[in-house]
C-alpha cells in the first residue's frame, strides 16, 4: 500500500529559488520556473513547487485555501467545515494543464475565505489564529483533506513531478505575482505524496527548503505543546511552525528569528561585546529547543517580503543576485543568470546570516 | 571546437567535448552545466558563463579557464593541470585535491581546500585573489593554500571563522593587515620567513602575471604562514594530552 510523508522516513537534497520585487512589481510565474528549470539535475521528479505573492489581487482581502481532496467525502466534509467557520465568496477547482509527467491527481480546489465573526468571537482568537486552527484541525481530523496554502494575495502550488512541470502543469503563466519561490525535491526514497512537496505553509508564511535537519525531534516536540501537529514528519513542516511560532506569536523579527533557529556559536558569542552576549545567550536559553541543527538553506516567503537563510556551518550552497528593484536567491548561481544575466551584486551570504528583502517604503500591494 | 552550451544538458555538453578530437575547446553561454572536464586529460577548455558545480572535478592534466564565476566543488580531487577563475569560487573548492593549480581571481566559499593532501611530486596549490570563507583549510593534510585578500580592508586576515579545524598537514599562506588569530591551539601561526616567501614567489608571480595584478602590492603586505604543530599533532584531538 502506498505510504504517506510521515509513515517513512525521506532524506532530501533539492534546490530553491526566489524572486523579490522591491517595488512591488508584479511578473509572471513562467520566469520563476525558468530560473528552478536551470538546476534540473538538482530534482528527481519527486516533488515540485510553487509560492506566489500577490497573485490574487482582486480578493486580497480573503483568505485563500489551496486543499488536496484525496475522496469525494473528504471535500465534502471539508466543505461542510468551512461553510460552519468562514463565509464563503468563492469555491473553484485551481485550473490546472494536463501534463503527461504528472499523474496520480488529487482534486485540488481553492476557496477565497473569511472568517465567521461570530466563531472568533467564541474562542477570543483574532482572524490569523482562528485560520491557522481551522487549517491544522481539517489537516488533522478530516482524513482525505489537506489543505496546503492558507495565506491572503498568495498561494503555494505543488506536486509530484520535476519543478517545471509542475509550474507548467498549474499554468502559473496566468499568474502575477511580486514575489515567487520554487522547489525542486530530490528525496532518496518517497512515497510520492503531493502534500509532501515543498513549499509548506502556514497563512501567509512558506517555507521551501534544501537540507535535512537534525534537530527535528527536539524541534517538534518543543513546537506541539503550541497547538501544532507535524503531521508530515517532514523538517521542512517543523521549521514553518517554528517561523508561525516565533513571529507571529511571540513577536520576534524575522533577524531574531534566524538568531533562534541558526544561533551563533558559544565561542563566538563569548568574543561578543556585553550586550550581545546577554541578548545572544537569553535568545539560546529561552529557545533552546528551537535551535535548528544540520543542514539547510531556507526560503521564507511572507506578506511583503523574503528572507534566505543558511544553516551557521553553511552545509549548503546559496546564492544572492540583485539586478534595479529585483533580488535573486537561489542554490546555484545559474539559476540566477538564467533568467538575468547581467547583475548589479552577486554575493553567498555567511552562514545563519540572514538576507530579508522587504518591499520599498509606501509600495503596497 | 567551439561550443554554445545555451539549453544543453550536461552530458550531451560533455560527450562533445570527449569526443572532439581537438585539444583546445571554447564554451560560450555556459549555465550551470555540470561536471565539466570531470576525469579530462590534455585538453584546454575556455568557458564564458557559469560553469556548474564539480567543474574539473579528478581533472587529470590540460587546463581550464573560466571568465565568470564557478559554483561548488571546483576541482574535488583534481590530480594534476591548471584551473584558473576569473570570478569567485563556490563552497568546497579543491576538495580533497591532490595535485594542480586552482586560481581564483575573487573570493571562494566555505571549506576551501578541505582535506587536500600531496605526496611526493603531487603537490596540489590553490590561490586566492580575495578573501576565503569559513573553514578554510579544514582537515588539511598537505599542499599549498594561499589567500591575498587583495580586497580586505578591514579584517586583520582574508578569512571567516573555524579555519583550519582539523588541519594536520601542508601550509596556509595568508596576506593579513594584522597578524591573524583565533586559530586551535593545534595550529602554529608565525611570519613568513624568507625562506618561506621563496618559496611561493615563483607561484605569486605566476597569480599576478595571469590577472593583470602588480607583484609589488602584492608583496607590500605581511605574509603568514601557518601550519599544525607537528611536534604532539594528536594534542588537541578528543582530550588535553599532557606534553
Amino acid at each position: 500500500m502506498l505510504q504517506k510523508e510521515g509513515e517513512i522516513r525521506i532524506p532530501s537534497g533539492c534546490a530553491i529559488s526566489g524572486i523579490f520585487s522591491r517595488s512591488g512589481q508584479r511578473f509572471n510565474g513562467e520566469e520563476i520556473i525558468r530560473s528552478i528549470a536551470a538546476m534540473h539535475d538538482r530534482s528527481n521528479g519527486l516533488g515540485g513547487g510553487f509560492a506566489g505573492y500577490g497573485i490574487y489581487p482582486r480578493t486580497k482581502d480573503l483568505y485563500a485555501l489551496h486543499v488536496f481532496y484525496d475522496t469525494p467525502a473528504a471535500k465534502d466534509d471539508c466543505e461542510k467545515f468551512i461553510a460552519q467557520h468562514f463565509e464563503m465568496e468563492v469555491a473553484e477547482k485551481i485550473p490546472t494543464r494536463r501534463d503527461p509527467s504528472i499523474t496520480d491527481e488529487p482534486a485540488i480546489w481553492r476557496y477565497f475565505v473569511f472568517p465567521l465573526a461570530k466563531k472568533m468571537l467564541d474562542i477570543q482568537v483574532d482572524e490569523r489564529e482562528f485560520v491557522a486552527r481551522c487549517v491544522v484541525k481539517i489537516n488533522t481530523t478530516i482524513p482525505g483533506a489537506y489543505v496546503f496554502s492558507s495565506g491572503k494575495n498568495m498561494g503555494v502550488f505543488k506536486a509530484v513531478g520535476f519543478p517545471e512541470d509542475v509550474g507548467r502543469y498549474y499554468c502559473l503563466d496566468q499568474y502575477e505575482g511580486y514575489c515567487w519561490t520554487a522547489h525542486g525535491r530530490y528525496p532518496t526514497n518517497t512515497p510520492g505524496w503531493w502534500g509532501g512537496a515543498h513549499p509548506f505553509a502556514m497563512l501567509d508564511y512558506s517555507v521551501v527548503h534544501n537540507g535535512e535537519i537534525s534537530s527535528y525531534d527536539a524541534n517538534r516536540r518543543f513546537i506541539e505543546m503550541y497547538g501544532y501537529k507535524c503531521t508530515l514528519l517532514t523538517d521542512t513542516e517543523v521549521i514553518t511552525y517554528i517561523i508561525d511560532y516565533l513571529n507571529r506569536k511571540k513577536g520576534l523579527t524575522l533577524q531574531e528569528v534566524a538568531d533562534v533557529i541558526a544561533a551563533p556559536f558559544w565561542i563566538e558569542i563569548e568574543k561578543m561585546s556585553e550586550a550581545d552576549k546577554k541578548k545572544y545567550t537569553y535568545f539560546r536559553n529561552a529557545f533552546s529547543s528551537l535551535l535548528i541543527t544540520g543542514p539547510f538553506s531556507i526560503l521564507l516567503g511572507f506578506t511583503g517580503g523574503m528572507m534566505a537563510l543558511n544553516d551557521r556551518l553553511k552545509l549548503r550552497s546559496m546564492v544572492v543576485g540583485e539586478k534595479a528593484d529585483r533580488v535573486y536567491v537561489a542554490s546555484e548561481e545559474c539559476a540566477i543568470r538564467a533568467i538575468e544575466p547581467e547583475l548589479d551584486k552577486i554575493w553567498s551570504p555567511k552562514g545563519g546570516e540572514p538576507v530579508i528583502v522587504t518591499l520599498d517604503e509606501g509600495v503596497t500591494v | 571546437m567551439k561550443l554554445t552550451a545555451s539549453g544543453m544538458h550536461f552530458r550531451t555538453l560533455n560527450e562533445q567535448i570527449r569526443q572532439s578530437a581537438d585539444t583546445d575547446i571554447e564554451i560560450t553561454n555556459c549555465c550551470g552545466q555540470r561536471y565539466i572536464g570531470s576525469g579530462l586529460q590534455g585538453k584546454n577548455i575556455t568557458i564564458h558563463g557559469v560553469p556548474g558545480n564539480a567543474l574539473a572535478s579528478y581533472f587529470d592534466g590540460g587546463s581550464i579557464t573560466v571568465y565568470g564565476n564557478a559554483q561548488d566543488a571546483t576541482c574535488d580531487t583534481m590530480n594534476q593541470g591548471r584551473v584558473v577563475i576569473h570570478g569567485s569560487c563556490g563552497d568546497a573548492a579543491g576538495y580533497g585535491m591532490r595535485g594542480g593549480q586552482l586560481l581564483i581571481r575573487d573570493n571562494v566559499g566555505y571549506r576551501a581546500g578541505i582535506h587536500m593532501k600531496a605526496y611526493k611530486e603531487q603537490q596540489p596549490l590553490i590561490m586566492v585573489g580575495g578573501m576565503a570563507g569559513s573553514f578554510l583549510s579544514e582537515y588539511q593534510a598537505g599542499g599549498t593554500i594561499i589567500v591575498l585578500g587583495l580586497n580586505n580592508q578591514e579584517k586583520p586576515a582574508p578569512i571567516g571563522a573555524l579555519c583550519c579545524a582539523g588541519m594536520h598537514g601542508g601550509r596556509l599562506f595568508l596576506r593579513c593587515n594584522s597578524e591573524p588569530t583565533d586559530f586551535d591551539n593545534h595550529i602554529l601561526v608565525n611570519r613568513a620567513t624568507q625562506e618561506d616567501m621563496q618559496s611561493i614567489e615563483e607561484h605569486l608571480q605566476d597569480f599576478c602575471k595571469t590577472f593583470g595584478i602588480s607583484y609589488e602590492e602584492v608583496i607590500a603586505k605581511d605574509f603568514y604562514v601557518i601550519t599544525p604543530n607537528t611536534s604532539n599533532p594528536y594534542q588537541a584531538l578528543y582530550t588535553k594530552n599532557c606534553v
